[in-house]
């Protein structure tokens, strides 16, 4: 059947539900890595990329929605990068200006590699994703969203709609480790995000484990550290029980990008830079 | 089917000295320039490869008839189709076409099919059904020597014994010892293996390739086809990069078993993986050394063993080791030397070319040696460097005395006093780990260090070693033959100013290299083309203005002496007589002209002889930042100095030292093909990391030592291999100063700097 | 399998394409269909940058796009820039600062740093590097290119300020 350019949401679950074996295809950025090598094949392709809805966002109360066809660029928009700074940060980090011109975050969410560069931002925020499909509207939280590496939720027939967050007050700092200095896969990633009204300091962390996940632990150690009303600095056994925490909390395995050892180390340091600059940041 | 590289024009054009433009840049710049991998023809199928999943194995079966019934598939080839020679290689054939029984390395070709459609060829090529009984692999180039053959010629390429001097032990001299490494570099062109077959009426083969060196791939593709050289002609097609990748045959054979088969064009074109596994790449290396020294820094003995890892063929091998043992002991004077040097088979992927071969290796374990002999004295290293460094006259440890320039102390001097230019990084975005956000400035330190290195220039241990060109001059516009491979270095630009400088004419056209036209340039590699492509240009060039002269004196009965070449046409200084070289040129001149350098000879026993031509040197220092807690290391910048005779084409000759040098950043921090078992975890550019424009800083050039070399066309020493030689060291050397580590192995891993205990060192 | 026939707009002229499988990347169909071979392959994988296309404004690695689903998109490629007898101010700058070498890497940067220019004629050097670290060079070290990138951009710069002294 070929390749079908949906134009609305609607469309695109009426298509799948028609023919649910159509594979669903984003900003290409994973997908056509797949098909150039043959180990993909893309008989019938149902387009998302032109769908208007899926490109928004919208701040909604306390929370912001983003359109899951929002590319890695449009997160650099300084509107987008005041509310959720960590997930700009993470945007800017993804392979080159072309990749994050293609590559949309509901992309980056259904691939699921434990390398995602936006996954640990969203999993610290606890991001809840709406799924679509012609029958059914649902909301899944991130973290039982991704199921192992590379596998995801969803459905025969669904399409990630949207994905939404709180708007947290407090600095927010992401970090990511790769042996070059950009456009590389990441070896290691965390993101830390402040929530001042919820006296809570989140963890998430990236190419640690199958799944990206929140370092709980840590975080309730450091939530009752954290000096909520100065924001001042902690004091070194502190800021370093914290990363020993966090590394802890992982599973990491060797592969040709790393070791174990290393990147259980590494995301312990990128733990306490980021505490570091949360505490060294101003206080909104 | 369109040309594969159109006749060149250029108008007005800059001469020797200037920074003449690319007469092939405009169309590149409009992707207008036709690459091996743009060949098209309305007739032609695609060629595809299969290639073995594993490092070792017995062939017990190949089963092509499902692949031959598949839609779209024409011919399906194994070893059995083959009736010329079955093996092929550069310096002997050991390599065989398609695997015959058994394959050596994972990546070896087993099948070649050809398809009206490339995804027919891949569906094709899954087809064929092969049966291997495995073979432990022989993965560790230690243990080569000693294990089972896994070739009949056995695991051994090549072993040389160095010794120099007379060893004897000096009273309270200093001694550094230290083991180091080289991971497997890849030359990794942005163009992959690429090229057109087209079978010929009278029964021979037209072959358009992206090759360094035409007429050794005849010779090779003749001999494998069972045909005579003057039916397979090989014409160059637009090469994308080379750096060593392409002196060695790819696909070239398979291409053109699939036209003869099939009766129609082929095309192939490697994938990036595919590529990774399809030519040869730079030699791993395991090296010990021992340097003895006089406490006032003078050396005085150095020895080391050289153990480089060949893989399953046996490519360049044998030069690569010759150089690695040759210029083992940097640019430096040393009275007693004693080295042993070997080059081993085994299952990993085959090594050969790479842009400094063999030199670069040994270059970051000697400068990492004089760097501790330094520490190990208290004294600048800089100035132990100088006061070992060569100087015409000296000799090197092969007991070959320096008969050409040796600026080794001036490219020490004008790089280390070069100024600095950089600050402390004011972004992010400049620190370690850059577009990462990992680093602040506190966690940071920075270190600087100078290394330096040289190399041989054009082929040396006695090869017959050549390059011919013709020149034709008609109706004021000259025409240039010559098969010297472009590859984006610049001849086809370098050419064109020697003929305006030589013939004085504005109009040079440049007939598209192939064996077709004339004799053998010799390869694009060894940094020999502006001297030997040159020199032949330069001497056919010379030949045809004597020519022109003295029939211009003799039908205008003139006194030849009289004559010169000026404004476009011929005057006489000591008359009013002029005429433009239009003019003149009715009737043509045409001059073939051999071009060799002095002859070279093999080395002895003792690994001793006038085994090299000409040697060139440079000098890189290196500035880093090293965020020491997560190892990672940004290069904030590179300055060198160069020798190189004479500047030819300034622009150029930045081009070569810039490029070099990321290469040499690449593999001292970034680069490397990581094996294990015999078997590829990276090939491809998700995690083969090449430098980006974010990598890599700024070049500062320091100084270009122009010191004409004798006997060089124009006293202009080649200039592409050093920028790569000593960059890699200055590099590594760098970040030990930053970290006080002893970092014996590039490239530079996070691990070894945040774990340097764990070393995988010796 | 093969897809229906469609229409790609290339350069602002509409090409049918017919019988492409149906996982054919635009970088195939622009090489091999429609023969326009200046974007380049080089990995295929969206790590290189040499098939760098601008797709409705916005550089893209045409490996990565399904070439199907680019109908109806206005796509610009190195075909596209500059004129029939002239070439672009970058393209000039290119040639005139040897950022030339093999020049397989050329096409796909000539558009993101065209692309770049567009919308920031006077980059820093820091924001030019960014731009294109997607785009791998392998000859040149990027020292000329970032030279080439300069000159185009000093020359808009003097253009513009001159149009505005008019």
């Amino acid at each position: 059947m070929g390749v079908i350019i949906a134009k609305s949401v609607n469309e695109a679950c009426a298509v799948l539900a028609e023919n649910p074996a159509t594979t669903v295809l984003a900003g290409g950025t994973d997908l056509m890595v797949q098909a150039n090598r043959g180990t993909q094949s893309l008989e019938s392709v149902l387009d998302l990329s032109r769908i208007p809805e899926l490109k928004k966002w919208a701040l909604e109360g306390s929370e912001i929605v983003f359109g899951a066809g929002i590319s890695y660029t449009d997160l650099a928009d300084p509107q987008i990068a005041a509310l959720v700074p960590a997930l700009t940060q993470a945007a800017r980090t993804v392979g080159s200006p072309q990749i994050r011109n293609a590559g949309t975050l509901g992309g980056n969410l259904a691939t699921a590699s434990p390398a995602g560069d936006t996954i640990p931002v969203l999993v610290a925020m606890d991001a809840v994703l709406q799924l679509k499909s012609s029958t059914e509207n649902r909301e899944v939280a991130i973290a039982d969203f991704i199921t192992g590496v590379k596998t995801n939720a969803l459905q025969a027939g669904e399409i990630i709609q949207s994905i939404t967050m709180p708007v947290f007050q407090g600095p927010q700092e992401f970090l990511k480790v790769g042996t070059r200095n950009a456009m590389v896969i990441s070896v290691v990633s965390l993101a830390l995000v402040t929530d001042y009204s919820g006296r809570k300091l989140r963890v998430g962390v990236g190419s640690v484990s199958p799944v990206p996940f929140r370092a709980t632990e840590a975080e309730e150690f450091i939530s009752k550290e954290f000096d909520w009303e100065t924001n001042s600095s902690l004091s070194e056994k502190v800021i370093n029980k914290f990363s020993e925490l966090v590394a802890d909390a992982t599973k990491p395995i060797d592969d040709h990008r790393g070791t174990a050892e290393y990147r259980k180390h590494a995301v312990g340091v990128l733990a306490k830079r980021a505490l570091e600059r949360v505490c060294a940041g101003e206080r909104l | 089917m369109s040309r594969v590289q159109t006749s060149d024009t250029a108008t007005k054009g800059p001469r020797i000295g200037e920074s003449a433009l690319r007469p092939d840049g405009i169309p590149k710049v409009k992707g207008e320039f036709v690459f091996s991998n743009d060949l098209r023809h309305s007739d032609m199928l695609w060629g595809g490869t299969l290639r073995s999943p594993h490092p070792a194995a017995r062939i017990v079966s190949i089963n092509t008839a499902p692949a031959l019934k598949m839609t779209g598939v024409h011919a399906v080839l194994t070893s059995e189709d083959l009736d010329g020679m079955p093996l092929y290689g550069l310096e002997h054939p050991d390599q065989p076409v398609l695997a015959d029984g058994f394959v050596r390395y994972q990546g070896e070709p087993i099948a070649i099919v050809a398809a009206d459609h490339p995804e027919n060829a891949r569906i094709a090529l899954e087809a064929i059904d092969v049966e291997y009984e495995l073979i432990k692999p022989l993965s560790d180039p230690k243990l080569a020597q000693e294990a089972e053959a896994i070739h009949p010629d056995g695991n051994l390429f090549r072993e040389i014994d160095l010794i120099y001097g007379n060893s004897q032990e000096e009273e309270g001299e200093i001694i550094v010892e230290g083991t180091y490494e080289v991971g497997m570099q890849d030359q990794a062109p942005l163009g992959t293996e690429s090229g057109m077959a087209i079978p010929s009426e009278d029964g021979g083969i037209d072959l358009f390739v992206s090759t360094q060196w035409l007429h050794a791939d005849r010779d090779q593709v003749a001999a494998c086809l069972n045909l005579p050289t003057e039916k397979v002609r090989l014409t160059l097609a637009g090469v994308g990069g080379a750096f060593g990748a392409r002196e060695d045959i790819s696909l070239h054979i398979h291409l053109c078993l699939l036209a003869m088969k099939t009766g129609k064009p082929i095309k192939m074109s490697y994938s990036r993986t595919e590529s990774f596994h399809g030519h040869v790449h730079r030699h791993p290396a395991q090296m010990w050394y021992r340097h003895h020294a006089k406490p006032d820094g003078t050396l005085t003995r150095i020895e080391a063993q050289l153990l480089l890892d060949g893989g399953a063929y046996a490519s360049t091998s044998s030069a690569v080791l010759a150089n690695a043992t040759c210029f083992a002991a940097g640019p430096y004077r040393v009275p007693s030397v004693e080295i042993h040097g070997a080059v081993v088979r085994t299952n990993n992927p085959p090594c050969g070319a790479m842009r400094g071969f063999g030199c670069v290796q040994v270059c970051f374990a000697h400068e990492a040696q004089m760097d501790k002999l330094a520490i190990e004295l208290g004294m600048d290293p800089v100035e132990l460097r100088l006061r070992n460094a060569l100087q015409p006259g000296d000799k090197i440890i092969t007991g070959q005395t320096i008969t050409g320039t040796a600026p080794v102390a001036e490219v020490i001097e004008t790089c280390a006093q070069h100024p600095t230019s950089v600050g402390s990084a004011s972004q992010q975005m400049e620190l370690p780990g850059g577009a990462g956000r990992t680093a602040d400035p506190k966690n940071i330190v920075r270190g600087e260090a100078i290394a330096v290195g040289f190399k041989n220039l054009m082929f040396s241990e006695g090869f017959d070693d050549f390059s011919t060109a013709s020149c034709q001059l008609l109706d004021g516009v000259a025409t240039i033959t010559c098969a010297c491979a472009e590859v984006g270095q610049g001849f086809v630009t370098l050419a064109q100013q020697i003929v305006r400088e030589i013939l004085g004419v504005e109009e040079v056209i440049l007939e598209p290299a192939s064996t077709a036209n004339v004799g053998s340039a010799g390869s694009t590699s060894a940094s020999r083309q502006t001297w030997m492509s040159g020199g032949a240009v330069k001497s056919a060039c010379e030949e045809v203005r004597i020519r022109l002269l003295s029939r211009i004196a003799e039908s205008y009965n003139l006194d030849v002496e009289s004559l010169v070449i000026v404004d476009g046409g011929i005057a006489s200084l000591s008359s009013d007589f002029s005429i433009s070289l239009k003019e003149a040129t009715a009737e043509p001149i045409e001059v073939e002209d051999t071009y060799r350098h002095m002859p070279t000879f093999p080395l002895n026993e003792k690994g001793q002889g006038d085994a090299h031509v000409s040697f060139a040197f440079s000098a890189h220092r290196a500035v880093v930042d090293v965020d020491q807690e997560l190892g990672l290391v940004k290069v904030v910048e590179l300055i060198t100095s160069q020798d190189v005779g004479r500047v030819l084409n300034p622009l150029q000759l930045q081009g070569q030292l810039e490029g070099g040098a990321a290469q040499g950043l690449g593999l001292a921090v970034l680069e490397e093909i990581n094996v294990v078992d015999g078997r590829i975890l990276n090939p491809s550019f998700t995690d083969y990391l090449l430098p980006t424009a974010l990598d890599m800083p700024p070049v500062e050039i320091a100084a270009l030592i122009e010191q004409p070399e004798p006997n060089a066309p124009f006293g202009a020493k080649g200039v592409g291999e050093p920028p790569a030689i000593s960059s890699t060291a200055a590099v590594a050397s760098a970040v030990r100063n930053a970290t006080g580590l002893d970092l014996q192995r590039v490239p530079i891993r996070p691990t070894d700097i945040v774990f340097p205990e764990r070393g995988e060192n010796g | 399998m093969t897809s229906e026939v469609y229409t790609l707009t290339v350069n602002g002229n509409d090409y049918q394409v017919v019988d492409g499988h149906s996982s054919e990347s635009l970088l195939w169909v622009l090489r091999e269909r429609l023969e326009l071979s200046g974007s380049k392959n080089a990995c295929e994988e969206g790590e290189c940058g040499s098939c760098t296309v601008l797709l409705d404004g916005e550089i893209v690695c045409s490996c990565l796009v399904l070439a199907a689903s680019a109908v109806g998109r206005e796509i610009t490629t190195i075909e596209g820039l500059g004129s029939e007898d002239e070439i672009s101010d970058v393209q000039k700058a290119f040639v005139d600062a040897g950022a030339v070498q093999c020049g397989f890497c050329t096409p796909g940067l000539l558009v993101a740093i065209d692309q770049l220019l567009n919308s920031n004629p006077d980059p820093d050097d820091l924001t030019v590097r960014e731009a294109i670290s997607g785009n791998l060079c392998r000859c040149t070290g990027y020292g000329r290119i970032l030279e080439a990138v300069r000159i185009a951009s000093n020359n808009r710069t003097a253009q513009n300020e001159e149009e505005k002294s008019k």
